[in-house]
């Protein structure tokens, strides 16, 4: 026991993001690139606008992908269907949202606050629930085949799609923000979105305390290890698989946040939504390298950054914007930015 | 006919007596059926049977997982339609200058994609396709101006392929042979040769070598084969074959559009065809496109009238309701990969190997 209570502590001293100079460079490319907008953008204003929204949008795509890439990481499971979860939480998070309108309409900062929160911890317990029980069913039997993993989480996707269809109907659900959510605070002359403030700080939350968790606690450790190397996890007598399970609900849970999230950002729902995410996660984990949290953060943001200034500069070429970036990024580093790992 | 099928015999009675019913209706279908549905029906299954074969030389024959696979089709059918629509007369050329360009880009981007992806692994290719697949379809939907947005756009064929022209002056067979019907057998026969073709492929060496690599690609690697080089060319031919087969989907419809050539709805419907019908097998994407678009076109219409007159009984009737055949179609795709992967005509084969065993 006490072998393993020593690179605890161990941790405790080292940063894992910026231990090199290869950790380093990638942490500069998201202000970099803020910076090197703004003389294209023009107006300070608007750049503060674009800036925010990125930075939020970016927050969003973090919560949705990160469960994914440690999944990934940890057990060499891609899950195709977990833009699947991201479709449940939303529409889970009416369940309650719709019913308790009134508190939603009311012009109070708390019960709108209580309500989203209610509506939110609804949304993640039925995604773990449902994470947890995917992994059981669906991904466990296909342990170690890719192909036949992709095949079946598609497989799962097309049919929790359908099944939405037929619990909420095929039609999209408006969701309104909160009252005192909606609106903007100007800064000067710039105009941010007070949603937008949210999602940023639930974002940081959230990226702060999986830091903690991993870095900090000893189940952290375990993760972290098992992402780099399973097999002497395994051989040290940890089993990780029940690990595995545990990562998988958290990280599904996650994608129920991020889909909460991302109806309100959209303020309306429908099945695809998740899908359509998918898109834009891959190419998040991708570019972060597959098995990194904090490299699946820099991506997010940089994702977001650039499709958001993008979408404003040459709307036509927004989403081919994030390809070009990801074609840069896997030509700089060919795994990805933080790659965990020697894993073939 | 061994020479023909490039000596890769469907190996079950079944499953011959299928192909050949399959062969014998598609070739006679403008004169086994009558109005403009069936016939649709018909071109819409020769279309899909070559769009899944080439799919399924990477999924079931190289192991490869590409979501970009309606990207390669897409460029052929806009290939055609863009050439046509551009011009104020349609003429031959116009329709083989759009096809060929068409080639050269789904041979580029194939060939790209492969180069960047497939060095990799597996299942990076899966993403990196899924994602550059989904931006050239909100591309080609942006770029309203040259491609017609999303409204697509329809455009006139050669005057031998208007409906208008009739080859003959009298009926064959109690059936005008005009326009429509000769772009069906335009459409048939090149689907034919596309499938003898890809049937030739898999046969090859060169075919072996990709199902080595589907098998253990590390120890195709360590045989001396190299395994990026024959996984790009599976993608290369795969691409074209898809894009040819677009091309053929659209000059049958007179129309493109993001919706019917690029969707990620086609991109489904390929996985689950070549998964029921059998990954790896080849006549498994004749048998599974054959079912899939028969029971696409009239299995709903059934469902409807099913729920109709189920309308009583609460669970059945909203089981049955039209709007529920993705979902089955989704359960049964799950339970396919779990149960039977080697699909209906693997299925059929491992039947006439077990009868073999029984009676030596």
């Amino acid at each position: 026991m006490n072998a393993i209570v020593k690179p605890v502590q161990g941790a405790q001293t080292v940063e894992p993001l910026a231990r090199s100079p290869r950790g380093i460079a990638p942490l500069l490319l998201v202000p970099a690139l803020a910076l090197a907008m703004l003389p294209l953008v023009g107006s300070f204003p608007t750049w503060v606008t674009l800036t925010v929204a990125g930075l939020a949008m970016g927050m969003m795509l973090f919560i949705m992908a990160s469960g994914l890439t440690l999944v990934f990481g940890l057990m060499d499971v891609l899950n195709f269907g977990h833009g699947a979860f991201v479709s449940v939480g939303a529409f889970t998070a009416t369940l309650v949202l719709i019913p308790m309108r009134g508190w939603m309409e009311a012009d109070s900062l708390v019960q709108n606050l209580a309500v989203l929160a209610l509506a939110v911890l609804l949304a993640m317990v039925v995604t773990g629930l449902l994470g947890w029980a995917f992994e059981r069913i669906v991904i466990m039997p296909v342990y170690g085949q890719h192909l036949k993993q992709i095949l079946i989480t598609m497989g799962g996707m097309i049919v929790a799609e359908q099944l939405i269809n037929v619990i909420w109907g095929a039609e999209q659900i408006p969701l309104p923000l909160p009252t005192s959510l909606r609106g903007a605070v100007f800064i000067g002359d710039a105009a941010i979105e007070k949603y937008r403030l949210l999602a940023v700080v639930v974002g940081l939350v959230v990226f702060a305390v999986m830091f903690l968790v991993l870095n900090r606690t000893r189940i952290g450790l375990l993760i972290r290890a098992g992402v780099e190397n399973r097999d002497m996890v395994e051989a040290l007598g940890y089993r990780v698989r029940r690990l595995f399970v545990a990562v998988f609900a958290a990280g599904s849970a996650l994608a129920g946040l991020g889909g909460v999230m991302w109806g309100l950002y959209k303020e309306t729902l429908t099945a695809a939504m998740g899908g359509e995410m998918m898109v834009m996660i891959f190419i998040v984990i991708i570019i972060g390298g597959l098995g990194s949290v904090g490299g699946c953060f820099i991506g997010a943001l940089l994702i977001a950054l650039v499709t958001n200034y993008a979408g404003f500069l040459a709307p036509k070429v927004a989403l081919v914007s994030t390809i070009a970036l990801m074609i840069a990024i896997l030509l700089w580093r060919p795994a990805g930015m933080y790659a965990p790992g020697s894993k073939p | 006919m061994t020479g023909l099928l490039s000596a890769d015999l469907p190996r079950s009675r079944i499953l011959s007596a299928a192909l050949l019913v399959i062969l014998a209706g598609l070739a006679f279908a403008p004169f086994l059926t009558t109005g403009a549905r069936p016939l649709n029906t018909a071109a819409t299954i020769c279309v899909y049977i070559v769009l899944v074969a080439s799919y399924d030389l990477l999924l079931g024959y190289t192991g490869i997982v590409s979501f970009a696979h309606t990207m390669f089709y897409g460029i052929g059918a806009y290939g055609i339609g863009l050439g046509l629509a551009r011009v104020d007369e349609p003429t031959w050329t116009a329709a083989l200058t759009g096809l060929g360009l068409a080639l050269l880009l789904a041979l580029a981007l194939a060939l790209v994609v492969g180069l960047f992806a497939l060095r990799v692994r597996a299942i990076f290719y899966a993403m990196i396709t899924l994602a550059v697949a989904s931006s050239f379809a909100v591309l080609a939907s942006q770029l309203s101006d040259f491609t017609g947005g999303e409204d697509g756009k329809t455009f006139s064929v050669p005057e031998l392929l208007s409906p208008g022209y009739q080859l003959f002056a009298s009926d064959v067979l109690g059936r005008t042979i005009d326009g429509k019907v000769i772009t069906y057998y335009i459409v048939f026969g090149g689907c034919l040769l596309l499938f003898l073709f890809l049937l030739r492929v898999v046969n090859s060496p060169f075919g072996r070598v990709l199902q080595a690599i589907r098998e253990n690609a590390f120890r195709a690697e360590a045989l001396g084969y190299r395994t990026v080089v024959y996984r790009i060319w599976a993608n290369c031919i795969a691409a074209l074959v898809a894009a040819l087969a677009g091309a053929l989907m659209a000059l049958w419809l007179r129309y493109v559009g993001p919706k019917t050539s690029l969707g990620f709805e086609v991109m489904t419907d390929i996985l689950l065809i070549v998964v029921i019908g059998g990954m790896g097998t080849m006549y498994g994407a004749v048998v599974g496109a054959t079912l899939f678009i028969i029971a696409q076109n009239y299995l709903k219409t059934l469902m409807g009238h099913a729920s109709t007159a189920l309308e009583g009984i609460p669970f059945l009737a909203a089981a049955l309701h039209p709007d529920r055949w993705m979902l089955w179609l989704g359960v049964l795709f799950v339970l396919s990969i779990y149960f039977f992967p080697i699909g209906i005509v693997g299925k059929l084969r491992l039947r006439r190997l077990a009868a073999a065993g029984r009676s030596p």
